[in-house]
């Protein structure tokens, strides 16, 4: 699954013969895939690369404030992608982390694609943190290779997925590489081949860590099966209108 | 019951908030930032991290510097648009011949062997397609250098640093640093820099950048600057200074643009939208070499052409209208003339004339459609002879020098060039960004207040201009 392995994708039998870019035709679509993460680390070029769609890309935080949609065909499946805004966390109330937030949550994407720069990884783990926080059908989507690669950075793939309990994919999205083995990864999440179990966050405060287990367990009685009580109990720490509201009228039981 | 058992969720939420205290949000970062250091120190190997960067921080040095922060931003936007001015005019003249000198007499002959109807011929040919050529002689060639030019800068990664810049002024205006950003993005379009707004958190200064994006000189209206400029001010000087000077004045009338929204940020967060200054980081992305013909042609598909498209489909009707009412006779005069002997009065009181308020009417769905109709209105109501083939017809100018002409004779001065040129930024914003704002805000009161503070802005502004002028002129 490595950037290097790129043998595998002149290989005529490869899926990526399978991929057909579908544009903005987003009818009859099985699934729906998410595209998460920090602005500046080439999310557009990624939904560009997948869809076939132009979207403009540009080299400042903020580019994409409303979300765009696109498809894409993948081994006989059509999936719609849809490009959420670039933000450096979920939990703050501008709208355009309220948008992604409540997009991954209520949405409920059949997979999360979180697309990270592989060269300030460890600022960019802040965001993949809380996202693991909602789903655990996401994939981490390590872009900009290139870049790293040219400023030394060494990334142990393999540790990095096992310490997140997700799959990770590099890639270089400009020039399409490591897009191969993202579009099967996501068709084997999708699918449900792949199952993940994704880290949570550790090194809570304990008094934090006994809250929220307190709250997460109520909220676990009342909605059972809920996959991300202990997101929910964040957020109603923090005090989030929109996830009280969800709560008490009963709109969680829809994420179960 | 079931409902009371859900509360006991949100009774028990805000019960332990109150145990926890209000330092939730930090702890809850904080953590996260211990596990990310904690995941990136097993599966992360940084070089020693004071070389990779150190290019991007030499550059960072130097463009966000107290001493050359401003003067290079200045530069660099009195490139772009000294590139667009000079390098606009030759394609500009060849789709005035094309368009204009070509297709049109050769649709009028077409419908003269059809036999179509006069008044038919009148809307089709002389309002509607004339209207549509205009705009896109005017139009395309400016927009399709400054905004290629523009996105490879955006691509580059340099507006984050504008907005780093900018930011202490904003701060003391009041307002969002962000709003540097959208600032930027009106600069381009109001309408998508009213929906970048999204950015800033607290809605007290997202409201502030929404009202005040209007400032932002949007590329509707760049041409208007830059022919105006052209017509009345780079003439003033020698024609070998002429295009650095029409740019210097163009620029001046942005920077002015930069001043008003400082002002009015200033005096909104003074009154009726106080509050705290909230603070954010700015990540300062790493530059990039920008992929040049992606760039290009994206920004050729997605910005120049939607734009050119939307101007196109305001000016296609506005034409129509134009034609009707310089040919509906009201007993002896038109409808335009009679209109324009109403509101003139009112205009010239202000610096300008009545043919401009009455084309800033017809053209308020799109700004960009302001100039052609200011001519055609002109030509019109001065019934000059020998220019067009009749009333609410779009003639002929082979060059600014013409245009130049037609305004002279139609009573204007380099006073009201000057005073066109603030109204153009002082003014309303389009329908389309009116109809924005009002998505964006869901209040009608504040897109009214978006929508009615900069034309009151404009006629105050002018008036004073106009005093001051007659006071030492």
């Amino acid at each position: 699954m490595t950037v290097s392995q790129s043998a595998c994708e002149d290989c005529a039998f490869h899926n990526v013969n399978s991929l057909k870019k579908l544009g903005i035709d987003t009818d009859n679509i099985d699934y729906v895939v998410a595209l998460a993460g920090n602005p500046n680390t080439g999310k557009s070029t990624v939904f560009n690369a997948l869809t076939g769609l132009r979207q403009h890309t540009g080299n400042w935080p903020g580019k994409t404030v409303v979300r765009a949609e696109g498809a894409y065909q993948y081994d006989e499946k059509r999936y719609k992608l849809i490009d959420l805004p670039g933000t450096y966390s979920l939990l703050s109330t501008s709208q355009d982390e309220e948008v992604a937030r409540n997009f991954i949550l209520f949405g409920k994407p059949d997979v999360t694609v979180i697309v990270a720069d592989a060269t300030r990884l460890e600022r960019n783990l802040n965001l993949v943190l809380q996202i693991l926080e909602i789903t655990n059908k996401a994939v981490l989507c390590l872009n900009l290779m290139d870049e790293a690669k040219r400023n030394n950075i060494k990334i142990d793939q393999r540790a990095l997925a096992k310490k997140l309990g997700v799959p990770v994919v590099e890639t270089v999205a400009r020039s399409q590489k490591g897009i191969p083995e993202l579009l099967s990864t996501i068709a084997d999440i999708a699918t449900g081949k792949i199952v993940s179990k994704p880290r949570k966050v550790k090194n809570l405060n304990r008094q934090i860590e006994k809250s929220v287990n307190q709250l997460a367990r109520e909220i676990e009685k009342k909605f059972p099966g809920i996959p991300n009580s202990r997101w929910v109990a964040f957020r109603l720490l923090e005090g989030d209108k929109r996830i009280t509201e969800a709560v008490v009228n009963n709109e969680l039981m829809e994420l179960v | 019951m079931e409902k009371k058992d859900k509360n006991s969720i949100v009774d028990l939420a805000s019960e332990l908030r109150w145990k926890i205290g209000d330092n939730f949000h930090d702890k809850l970062t904080e953590s996260l930032y211990t596990d990310a250091s904690e995941i990136a120190s097993q599966a992360i190997e940084m070089p020693g991290n004071e070389r990779n960067y150190s290019l991007d921080r030499k550059i960072d040095r130097i463009v966000t510097s107290k001493r050359f922060g401003f003067p290079i931003m200045l530069g660099i936007l009195a490139l772009i648009l000294w590139l667009t001015i000079s390098g606009a005019n030759v394609p500009s003249g060849l789709l005035f011949t094309l368009l204009i000198e070509i297709t049109y007499p050769a649709l009028k002959s077409l419908s003269e062997s059809i036999g179509l109807i006069w008044w038919l011929d009148g809307l089709l040919i002389d309002g509607i397609y004339m209207a549509v050529a205009w705009v896109v002689s005017v139009m395309l060639p400016p927009m399709a250098i400054f905004f290629p030019l523009f996105t490879l800068l955006e691509d580059f990664g340099y507006l984050p640093r504008v907005a780093f810049n900018l930011d202490s002024l904003f701060r003391r205006a009041g307002a969002h640093g962000k709003q540097a950003l959208t600032m930027s993005m009106g600069w381009g379009c109001n309408a998508a820099g009213v929906v970048a707004t999204r950015i800033i958190d607290s809605p007290r200064e997202r409201l502030i950048a929404i009202i005040t994006n209007n400032f932002s000189l949007c590329n509707g209206r760049w041409p208007t600057q830059i022919l105006i400029a052209t017509i009345f001010i780079g003439s003033l000087v020698p024609s070998s200074f002429s295009g650095t000077v029409t740019s210097l004045s163009v620029i001046a009338i942005a920077l002015l643009g930069v001043g008003f929204m400082f002002l009015t940020s200033w005096l909104l967060s003074r009154t009726v939208l106080k509050g705290e200054v909230s603070t954010f980081t700015l990540e300062l992305p790493p530059y990039r070499p920008p992929r040049f013909w992606q760039t290009i042609y994206t920004s050729l598909i997605d910005r120049t052409l939607i734009v050119l498209w939307r101007a196109v489909l305001f000016a296609a009707p506005a034409g129509a209208v134009i034609w009707l009412v310089s040919n509906i006779h009201l007993g002896e005069i038109t409808l335009a003339n009679q209109l324009i002997e109403w509101i003139n009065p009112f205009g010239l009181f202000l610096g300008l004339n009545g043919v401009i308020l009455l084309a800033y009417i017809i053209a308020i769905p799109a700004n960009e459609i302001i100039i052609p109709t200011i001519l055609m209105l002109t030509v019109a109501n001065l019934k000059l002879a020998g220019i067009g083939a009749g009333e609410g017809v779009m003639f002929e100018l082979d060059s600014t020098l013409d245009t130049a002409n037609i305004l002279k004779a139609g009573g204007w001065t380099v006073l009201t060039g000057i005073n066109l040129m603030l109204f153009s930024l002082l003014h309303n914003p389009c329908s389309t960004t009116i109809y924005t704002i009002y998505k964006e805000t869901k209040s009608a009161k504040w897109t009214t207040v978006a929508s009615i503070l900069p034309v009151i802005m404009g006629f105050v502004v002018c008036f004073l201009v106009t005093q001051f002028w007659h006071l030492f002129a």
